[in-house]
């Protein structure tokens, strides 16, 4: 269902973060409407008059004790434990179950202030070779196949947002992100910088594009000139297994980017 | 002018004034000044966004002269780092703590002053020289702080990235105003606990004390700790020390990027309680008055601002479910954070319970709380949207955040704000404000003020970033562009509206009518003394004999109330 409140969702789990929205909107939405109904009530029933004076009650007698104590409990259960329990589903969905590297194409992005540095593993599936790929601002995937990023950041923190994937991580210098997601429908779409990064952050625009098939995507690919490729100055060394849902400070660091960058080569 | 009874001369009366009312309207003024500029520079976001870098009609010509009066990518990150750090730090602070604080903690508890005068005109003089380098932080090289009131490492704390001497007079301008806070903090914890009249027990105090009490505790502990990262990160700028830098830009290994934002929400969180607290007490007190019925469940909303106090402390964590830190200690905070909805379900029932049943005076100080209940009720929810760590991750760092945080922040701080204003007025200056402007500008206001804050929030749920100068720069924004030009317009009426205020504060400070000791028939000890009240409030210790909600006494004839220090509420009060 395309409300129009989101922008077009193409993520295979996307929907689950829009109903998780309706949902809190409608468990808020009808504790706002009660609030406004007992408000508007309340000053249109117990206006001033002459005359008129107000019961004499502190709220303090057992039953209002009760009252108080039953719209804790009902608040507690109905809204807080109902939500935390719908977002922890909501999470193990999207962010919980991270795919096998062997079937998900592996990216690393580097940016810097103010754009986004994509590098691709190239041919023998190892980043750091003379055989990697990269690119300025052009994230290409296949769809329907499962993508790892792995995020770092050359100067300050950005954050690496895709509206139309409901999802976004930040790039933090020192440390290794990473997020996961599966677009299921082609196009061309907004990578944006969510972080203020300085004074050019409005225009720290990417495109993400979803190719229509493995194929195209990998015609993509090898058209790539390697001009960027055989730049070793960064780039990381994955861990062996698939990396966490998100981010593990220290996991593993970009230690030997890290350190390359400043010197300049490896 | 003459000198006072005192024997002041009139630097000593009323400039250098340990006096905690003069002391109040000095942080009165300095406030709403800063209110004024904070929104003058909300405004210049507002144009930038719907109508981006054309030139700005009016006031672009000497703002920007070399651009030909529009705004430039450099200018824009100022404008809203110093609107951000000018309206929390220099304008609702004052405000809220330094004036409403200053003024009512010793006249209700019925005290002389408080504990710590001299401490009290030091900590305002450190507002004013923190102030001073905050301003003059646009007249140097490079111009004023780019980095976003957050001030988030590694952008704040390297001067490869931000070189400019104003990011450090930012900083040393929010440090200067942290240590005036602090001290204010430290005096009225103690007024409130060691200066009370005889009779005034801990459940006699107004709710707004209740409030200002808690903040100041909240302050004292966590301020210290805001202060102490800033100074970190100006080691990090000047020093050559790496506490928050990693990665390229550090010049030696060891740095945690993320240990800044973990001790900047470790007091940033606290401190949007810090500004809302005294405003929940003030909705409490004033619901009750213009009712004229007690504060329904009084010691549940105490004991629930309590909770919050102790929460707020432990939530920091929902800044940061993008940031890289680990999702399990995301999914605690976010719990934590979701579970302040009870507490606060406690305050809206025990609102709701002392508007039932009451005699309701819709007078304009009480159209003000109840435009505070109207929009923390808004500004409450929204805020479990933010707290559910798989949505956040979608709207995080987007309006929505900007929406719901100025709903809280802004809308419900700045209309407690306004309920203070109209309701001490009279006690403060002696005259009456204009009630026909008053209701004009909570009218005017309440739709403004709705319009630019809803819209903020569906831009965001469209993914529209914070912070971003032009957002016609990104496809997926392009159909959402014209609700930019409509907030424009909508910020430009609120703005407008509240020349209407500014007016009738300088009116009434001249002309209004005469203002008797207790215009709003009103129970706390401060309505008993004078308006304006005599140089030391009291002249022997009142005595208290009740709560301070006694209206709608069933015995009493003459009159529905009783004051605190009616010495026949002994016998017929229940508080």
């Amino acid at each position: 269902m395309d409300t129009g409140v989101f922008p077009p969702n193409i993520s295979t789990t996307g929907h689950v973060v829009d109903q998780l929205f309706w949902l809190a909107t409608l468990l808020t939405g009808v504790a706002f409407l009660l609030i406004v109904a007992a408000l508007g009530y309340f000053l249109l029933r117990y206006r001033s008059r002459p005359g008129r004076r107000a019961y004499y009650t502190h709220g303090d007698s057992r039953g209002a004790i009760c009252v108080t104590s039953g719209l804790a409990l009902l608040v507690f259960l109905l809204i807080d434990v109902n939500l935390a329990y719908h977002d922890h589903v909501a999470w193990a969905v999207v962010w919980g179950a991270p795919p096998s590297a062997r079937e998900a194409l592996q990216v690393e992005i580097m940016p810097e202030q103010f754009a986004w540095n994509i590098r691709y593993a190239g041919p023998d599936g190892i980043f750091r070779t003379s055989d990697d790929v990269t690119t300025i601002n052009q994230l290409h995937v296949p769809v329907n196949r499962p993508v790892i990023v792995q995020l770092s950041s050359k100067d300050v923190i950005h954050s690496f947002f895709l509206p139309n994937l409901r999802i976004k991580m930040d790039a933090v210098p020192g440390m290794v992100t990473s997020l996961y997601f599966q677009a299921k429908q082609p196009g061309t779409y907004d990578i944006a910088c969510a972080e203020h990064c300085g004074f050019g952050h409005y225009r720290m625009r990417g495109f993400l594009v979803v190719e229509e098939s493995a194929e195209a995507f990998n015609a993509w690919l090898a058209e790539q000139t390697n001009e960027g490729s055989p730049d070793l100055s960064w780039g990381w060394q994955w861990a062996v297994s698939a990396p966490r849902a998100s981010g593990t400070p220290g996991a593993h660091p970009p230690s030997a980017g890290a350190r390359a960058w400043s010197g300049g080569s490896t | 002018m003459s000198k006072t009874l005192s024997g002041q001369s009139f630097w000593r009366r009323y400039v250098f004034s340990t006096n905690h009312k003069v002391i109040a309207v000095q942080y009165l003024f300095t406030g709403m000044l800063f209110l004024a500029l904070g929104g003058v520079m909300a405004l210049l976001i507002r144009w930038q966004l719907a109508y981006p870098w054309q030139p700005i009609p009016f006031i672009g010509q000497w703002l920007f002269p070399g651009s030909g009066g529009a705004m430039t990518p450099e200018v824009y990150p100022m404008l809203f780092t110093m609107h951000g750090g000018i309206m929390v730090f220099f304008a609702i602070t004052p405000i809220l703590l330094g004036a409403l604080g200053n003024y009512t903690i010793p006249l209700e508890v019925g005290a002389r002053d408080m504990a710590f005068p001299r401490l009290n005109m030091l900590s305002y003089w450190f507002l004013v020289v923190g102030s001073v380098l905050l301003l003059a932080s646009f007249l140097v090289p490079g111009g004023a702080a780019g980095s976003g009131w957050t001030l988030y490492a590694p952008l704040s704390a390297s001067t490869e990235v931000t070189p400019g001497w104003g990011q450090d007079l930012f900083i040393l301008g929010l440090a200067l105003d942290a240590v005036s806070i602090l001290m204010g903090g430290v005096n009225y914890i103690t007024t409130i606990m060691q200066l009370r009249a005889p009779g005034l027990t801990l459940r006699r105090l107004p709710l707004t004390l209740w409030g200002l009490f808690y903040s100041a505790v909240l302050n004292t502990l966590w301020l210290p700790i805001v202060a102490s990262a800033l100074f970190m990160v100006l080691c990090d700028r000047r020093l050559g020390t790496a506490f928050f830098l990693a990665g390229p830009l550090a010049p030696h290994a060891g740095g945690q990027v993320l240990l800044y934002q973990h001790l900047f929400w470790g007091f940033g969180h606290p401190e949007v309680y810090i500004l809302i607290l005294p405003v929940w007490g003030l909705v409490g007190d004033l619901l009750s008055v213009f009712s004229r019925k007690p504060a329904f469940g009084y010691q549940a909303t105490v004991c629930s601002m309590l909770v919050i106090t102790v929460l707020s402390g432990i939530v920091w964590g929902h800044h940061m479910f993008t940031s890289g830190m680990n999702p399990l200690v995301g999914k605690a905070f976010m719990f934590l954070t979701i579970t302040v909805s009870v507490p606060t379900a406690i305050f809206f029932l025990n609102w709701l319970g002392t508007l039932w049943r009451g005699a309701i005076r819709l007078t304009v100080p009480m159209l003000f709380t109840l435009g505070v209940v109207f929009v923390f009720a808004i500004g409450g929810l929204t805020g479990l949207f933010n707290a559910l760590q798989t949505f956040d991750v979608y709207i995080h760092d987007t309006y929505f955040v900007v929406g719901h945080f100025h709903y809280t922040l802004a809308a419900s701080v700045l209309f407690g704000t306004f309920a203070f204003i109209y309701f001490w007025f009279p006690k403060i200056f002696g005259r009456h404000m204009n009630a026909r402007l008053g209701y004009w500008h909570f009218g005017l206001s309440f739709v403004f003020l709705n319009a630019v804050f809803s819209v903020m929030m569906f831009l965001g749920l469209h993914g529209h970033m914070r912070r971003i100068a032009d957002a016609t720069a990104y496809e997926f924004l392009k159909p959402v562009q014209h609700w930019n030009v409509f907030l424009g317009w909508a910020a430009l009426g609120l703005g407008l509206s509240q020349l209407l205020f500014f007016i009738n504060v300088l009116y009434s400070l001249f002309k209004g009518a005469p203002a008797p000791a207790n215009p709003w028939e009103a129970g706390s000890l401060a309505w008993t003394v004078s308006s304006p009240p005599p140089e030391h409030n009291y002249a022997t210790p009142p005595r208290v004999f009740c709560g301070p909600h006694e209206y709608g006494v069933p015995s009493l004839t003459n009159g529905d109330w009783l004051s605190q220090a009616d010495p026949q509420a002994a016998k017929l009060a229940r508080s």
